[in-house]
């Protein structure tokens, strides 16, 4: 405020009343807001132009992405000719949006796999990287939201998309994934993520793309109805109730067994202890003793 | 030589309330005996006569329980009752699970409170039985031989050892009626030259058109998905399984320059397109965790690794052989159809296997 009072000059400043200055800047703020309400949804509208898109794509390509997949997405080799960042010519824009769409990309450092993190890019800025991508060269496109959507379906359709999908789960995903999608180890410290829990898009998108090591299922073999067909399962699974008991993941035998070896045994082993080391005693002695008699001599 | 056990209860209470053994260790030192107030209290005694049977009827109180909520709790019904888990299974296993631990804990008091608890001295001896108990064995021995006349009879001693024998070869023979033997069914898959591969549970063909590089598909043999003249399929039931485990297959596309061709297998491959047996060499496994990136394929079961891009040689792992080839072509529509049948038997090692 004093600042804003000194720059009305000296002599105005005893007339002003104490609050001008916060009036004031409120008053510049609204003013500020209004006019960027006002021209903001024009800029947004342009940019939805292809060619736009693309620019836009690519000065945020070459900032945040062109350090490992080369500055037209060539991609970069290292001096062992191992890939540095792979070529992105050709992997379609629906790579980009699994990628970046579930922070993947941009990677944190290098690493035997990316993780799923914090997402880094809003969606706008995530269409305009994938616009930019697919112009590389041609490659599969993010999917319309009627290929992995599963609301439309009557229930009988979805009980028989149910039941097929989970034949197609578990005889291309399962090997990976896990029977109830929970992930598993892959060999040299990699593993298969989760895929519970996961947007319907995303799961389209890696059987259509094959994300880092998991290989693709093209729509050629692997038709869309049948991508739809698999996430209708994994949705089912999702309302499946724990008939049994807790699922503990559904990691079989492993955290089964760290459960009974650790919480079971462990609990038993500490109450086994804890039962060891009570010992109430007392000083008294019982009348048979000062008699003479100790049970140690009965016993002899 | 001396019983050693009459040592361990020659234990006596000295004056200062040490306890001393009449043993090899005059006094190893062990401390007075002390008293827990069950020993010199009868009103701590009858409390915990109480406290033991309170646990055992709380028990049965249990065991109640469980026959009540056995009826009275649908299976299955009312899933999420409490944290997720149904009313049956949460209400049958506590129950069940507090009865057996009350059982334990009312055993565990009255063995503390109520059971004698002094010390007992026991001395280690000699595992070895003593010098006239081996004579006498050995000599009831030499008798039980002499007198059977085993030794000098050996005419009864044979026949005997024979027919007991004989009797062990039935159950043997009875082992025959497991099923019928394999033959050499073991040798062949119903893959055989110009069929189509299909994907499995979607049963359609391939044109390599559809696969893009990285691609994997689990496929099957299309007489699978075929049917005979009447309209009926020609694999059902135990056989269809039994077909599927010999013709399951992973076809993999990859970049063909990174295809290293094995011998005599140059043209096995199309258009970087190769087809190998979905069942580990090692255990028969059906293996499917395929690496892009690597063109590794790992066998969960004992980690068992196969290089795809090297006619599938074993780079790790208990397999000792590679994975059977399927050798691939088009027809004349352009899908990927079998040259023949795999260049090997597919599945863990057998017997007859190398004798063809």
């Amino acid at each position: 405020m004093r600042f804003l009072n000194r720059s009305a000059g000296r002599l105005s400043r005893h007339r002003r009343s104490k609050v001008a200055g916060f009036l004031l800047m409120l008053l510049a703020l609204v003013a500020t807001g209004t006019a960027y309400s006002a021209f903001a949804p024009a800029q947004a509208e342009r940019a939805t132009t292809d060619a736009e898109q693309v620019a836009k794509g690519r000065e945020l390509f070459l900032v945040g992405c062109s350090f490992c997949h080369g500055a037209n997405g060539e991609g970069q080799q290292d001096q062992a000719g191992q890939n540095y960042g792979p070529p992105l010519v050709g992997v379609g824009a629906a790579a980009v949006d699994f990628q970046v769409g579930t922070g993947r990309m941009p990677l944190a450092g290098p690493a035997k796999q990316a993780p799923r993190k914090e997402v880094a890019y809003n969606p706008e800025e995530v269409q305009a990287l994938a616009a930019y991508v697919a112009s590389l060269g041609p490659g599969p496109a993010v999917p319309a939201q009627s290929d992995y959507s599963t609301d439309g379906m009557s229930s009988a359709e979805r009980e028989e998309a149910i039941v097929r999908g989970g034949q197609i789960f578990l005889t291309n995903c399962t090997a990976c994934h896990n029977f109830q999608g929970s992930g598993g180890a892959m060999p040299n410290g990699g593993y298969a993520p989760t895929i519970r829990g996961v947007d319907s898009r995303y799961i389209y998108e890696a059987m259509l793309t094959g994300p880092q090591t998991m290989p693709t299922f093209s729509n050629g073999t692997m038709t869309p109805e049948a991508k739809r067909e698999v996430i209708s399962y994994l949705e089912a699974l999702d309302s499946n109730p724990e008939y049994g008991g807790f699922g503990m993941g559904g990691l079989g035998p492993v955290s089964e067994g760290l459960f009974a070896w650790l919480l079971g045994i462990g609990s038993l082993v500490g109450f086994a202890v804890w039962i060891a080391a009570q010992t109430t005693r007392t000083k008294r002695t019982p009348a048979a003793q000062t008699a003479g008699h100790t049970p140690v001599e009965e016993q002899a | 030589m001396t019983d050693v056990r009459d040592e361990s209860t020659a234990v006596e209470r000295r004056t200062d309330g040490t306890v001393a053994t009449g043993g090899p260790i005059a006094d190893p030192g062990l401390p007075a005996h002390t008293w827990r107030p069950t020993d010199v209290d009868p009103a701590a005694e009858k409390r915990a006569e109480r406290q033991v049977a309170g646990f055992f009827i709380a028990s049965m109180l249990c065991i109640v329980a469980f026959v009540v909520s056995y009826f009275a709790f649908d299976i299955g019904g009312n899933h999420d009752t409490a944290a997720g888990l149904g009313a049956s299974t949460l209400s049958l296993g506590l129950t069940l699970g507090l009865a057996l631990v009350l059982i334990g804990v009312g055993v565990i008091q009255w063995a503390r409170k109520l059971m004698s608890d002094h010390e007992i001295v026991e001395m280690r001896h000699p595992a070895r039985s003593s010098e006239e108990d081996r004579a006498e064995t050995l000599a009831a021995l030499a008798t039980g031989t002499e007198e059977s006349g085993i030794a000098r009879r050996p005419l009864i001693r044979n026949t005997m050892l024979g027919a007991m024998g004989l009797v062990g070869i039935t159950p043997i023979l009875a082992l025959r009626d497991l099923g019928p033997l394999p033959g050499d069914s073991l040798l062949s898959t119903p893959w055989k030259a110009g069929m189509r591969v299909f994907v499995d549970v979607l049963g359609t063909p391939i044109k390599p058109s559809d696969l893009e590089f990285g691609t994997l598909v689990n496929g099957q043999p299309a007489a699978l998905y075929d049917t005979n003249e009447e309209g009926e399929p020609l694999y059902e039931g135990v056989d269809l399984q039994v077909a599927k485990s010999k013709g399951s297959v992973i076809l993999v596309r990859m970049e063909p320059d990174s295809i290293i061709p094995g011998e005599g297998r140059e043209n096995w491959a199309v258009d970087g397109i190769l087809c190998y047996s979905k069942i580990c060499s090692h255990v028969g496994c059906p293996i499917s965790l395929y690496e892009r990136t690597t063109h590794h394929v790992l066998c969960p079961c004992h980690q068992s690794t196969f290089d795809l891009s090297d006619s599938a040689k074993v780079i790790f792992g208990p397999a000792a052989r590679p994975l059977p080839q399927l050798p691939l072509t088009l027809d004349d529509e352009g899908y990927l159809v079998a040259q023949s049948d795999f260049n090997e038997p597919i599945g863990p090692s057998f017997w007859e296997r190398d004798a063809t």
